[in-house]
């Protein structure tokens, strides 16, 4: 009998598949294809202070093996999720993670206790919206801003804080310890890559923010290599993800230090993904004589 | 109901220049069909992202779609041969609003947009005046099939090379003056359906149109193929796939 179970920053996860905040809208839009019960867990779309218009389209460009995204941060705010969404979405029998993007380190903080008094299980920190002007990535690629707002957020949180980095950085694990000696309880990582995409008959790139978030397989290598040089460096627990389409992927994830791995891109492909993927991992598991899915986070054995 | 299956083409035709004509088999989703909804379509290895197209017709536990060949996705797509499976998601998204108090419906589509004004004018039982612009005679497609179901159908050409002559959107303007309508429904390029709300909405007549915009999910998950509306903060873009495709020409700004 094979053991998926996972416990990650003190929350039981039934099996270590997640989603990834902003492909999965608040969870409904996928229960109509698949029981939210299925997942581990599943991350919200990223919410802000105030609610927020996001970027003009066209907010989607396809790439080879993946997409730019330039939705910035269209959301409810964070009051109306806690009010009006949570009521709905806790009633499934999964674990929420909220995702919280701000503009200020009092917004952070505010939105911190907001959500520590509802039901979700860990509260995602993002500070790595390529997408927006203010805020998001702009505090994520400065290790001394991350370690003073990871520091200040502890304090007004009741529920786990996992920090979610940007790949956009010279040095990943030099963000991640600043992240974990500021108190941080587990990190989620990767964010999209900035990248463009430009059409050669209008001269012009195809979103209208002309820059966005690449994500998708393409992004998949960066993930894993990153995962691996993050778990190395500090001692939380890491979410990874990153342009999983599969099964073995989430074993190649766990394997470079992953506790958890979530789904993003792949599910507008493919909206059953986590069925696919759950029936290859149980037969990883099956024909590796794996009992328990922990013995593989990090398990990776380098040349 | 909104359905992921693999479906398979039964019929397969090129009815213009790099346009096809499929039917592919579903009871689900043709019995859920509702007129100006689409389907999510994997066209192949070829893209990573689904291609929303819009359905023609659902009847008889068959759904047609017709799409022009235009990038890597439809290319692959118009590949696929009869008996060959096809992974679908479908029925999605808000359709066209019909309703039997309206009593003099005016149809207007333009281009590829005519397609999904198929089963609408059906559903309109025969009483739809119908308007249908191309841009040159060689591209005209489907006047024989809406003459049939409609109470009168009219088609222009951009360049005048058939029918009449010039922007389908000034015929309905020019017939507008001189006859009733209580309901226009239109799909088609953006100038198109700009000149058409702005008659609409000069002759104070409700109109719906149905929209396109580069998409992800086609579930309302990602929130990327987004239009702006009248309205602000978190709602002032629209959703595509799931509030509409169709709105109303009041809702939508329809700025680029």
């Amino acid at each position: 009998m094979i053991n998926t179970k996972v416990n990650f920053c003190g929350v039981e996860f039934k099996n270590p598949i997640v989603t990834a905040s902003g492909t999965f809208g608040f969870g409904m839009e996928y229960n109509q294809f698949v029981p939210l019960e299925e997942y581990g867990g599943f991350s919200a779309k990223g919410l802000t202070r105030v609610a927020r218009e996001g970027n003009k389209p066209p907010r989607i460009a396809e790439t080879p093996s993946g997409i730019l995204n330039s939705v910035g941060l269209q959301n409810p705010g964070v009051e109306y999720f806690a009010e009006s969404i949570m009521p709905i979405i806790s009633e499934y029998d999964t674990n929420i993670i909220a995702n919280m993007s701000g503009n200020t380190v009092e917004e952070y903080c505010e939105m911190a206790e907001i959500l520590s008094d509802t039901d979700i299980a860990l509260i995602e920190m993002n500070i790595s919206c390529p997408n927006v002007k203010h805020g998001g990535l702009a505090f994520g690629t400065d290790a001394k801003v991350v370690n003073d707002l990871t520091k200040e957020v502890k304090k007004h949180c009741k529920k786990p804080l996992v920090v979610k980095l940007s790949p956009n950085v010279t040095s990943i694990s030099e963000i991640a310890k600043a992240a974990a000696d500021g108190g941080a309880d587990g990190l989620s990582l990767i964010n999209t890559l900035l990248g463009m995409k430009i059409d050669i008959n209008t001269r012009r790139p195809i979103l209208k923010n002309n820059t966005g978030g690449l994500s998708g397989p393409a992004v998949k290598p960066v993930a894993v290599r990153m995962i691996h040089e993050v778990y190395n460096a500090v001692d939380i627990p890491i979410i990874g993800m990153g342009g999983v389409m599969s099964g073995e992927d989430v074993i190649e994830f766990m394997l470079a230090g992953a506790s958890l791995v979530a789904l993003g891109t792949g599910l507008f492909a493919k909206p059953d993904l986590i069925l696919s993927v759950k029936k290859d991992i149980e037969n990883y598991m099956n024909r590796y004589n794996i009992e328990n899915i922990t013995d593989l986070i990090g398990a990776a054995v380098m040349n | 109901m909104k359905y992921n299956e693999l479906c398979k083409l039964v019929s397969k035709k090129e009815i213009s220049t790099g346009i096809f004509d499929f039917v592919i088999e579903s009871e689900n989703i043709a019995k859920d069909t509702q007129c100006g909804q689409f389907l999510h379509i994997n066209c192949g290895d070829g893209t990573f992202l689904r291609r929303p197209i819009s359905i023609c017709d659902a009847y008889d536990g068959k759904v047609r779609f017709i799409f022009e060949v235009k990038g890597q996705g439809t290319k692959d797509l118009a590949k696929k041969e009869t008996g060959d499976m096809i992974d679908v998601i479908g029925p999605l998204g808000h359709g066209f609003e019909v309703s039997d108090g309206v009593k003099h419906p005016v149809v207007i589509g333009g281009g590829i947009g005519v397609f999904p004004l198929y089963k609408l004018t059906k559903e309109l039982g025969g009483r739809a005046d119908v308007f249908l612009g191309f841009r040159s005679a060689d591209r005209v497609v489907m006047e024989k099939e809406f003459e049939q179901i409609s109470n009168m159908t009219i088609v222009g050409t951009d360049d005048g090379s058939y029918g009449y002559d010039g922007y389908i959107a000034a015929a309905m303007e020019q017939y507008l003056n001189f006859h009733d309508c209580d309901m226009i429904y239109s799909c088609g390029p953006m100038p198109m359906l700009k000149a058409v709300k702005k008659i609409a909405e000069e002759k104070g007549i409700k109109c719906q149109i149905s929209l396109e915009q580069r998409m992800g999910c086609g579930i309302g998950a990602c929130l990327v193929c987004s239009c702006e509306t009248v309205n602000s903060g978190a709602d002032k873009y629209a959703k595509v796939c799931t509030n509409g495709p169709v709105f109303y020409s009041e809702e939508v700004t329809l700025n680029d």
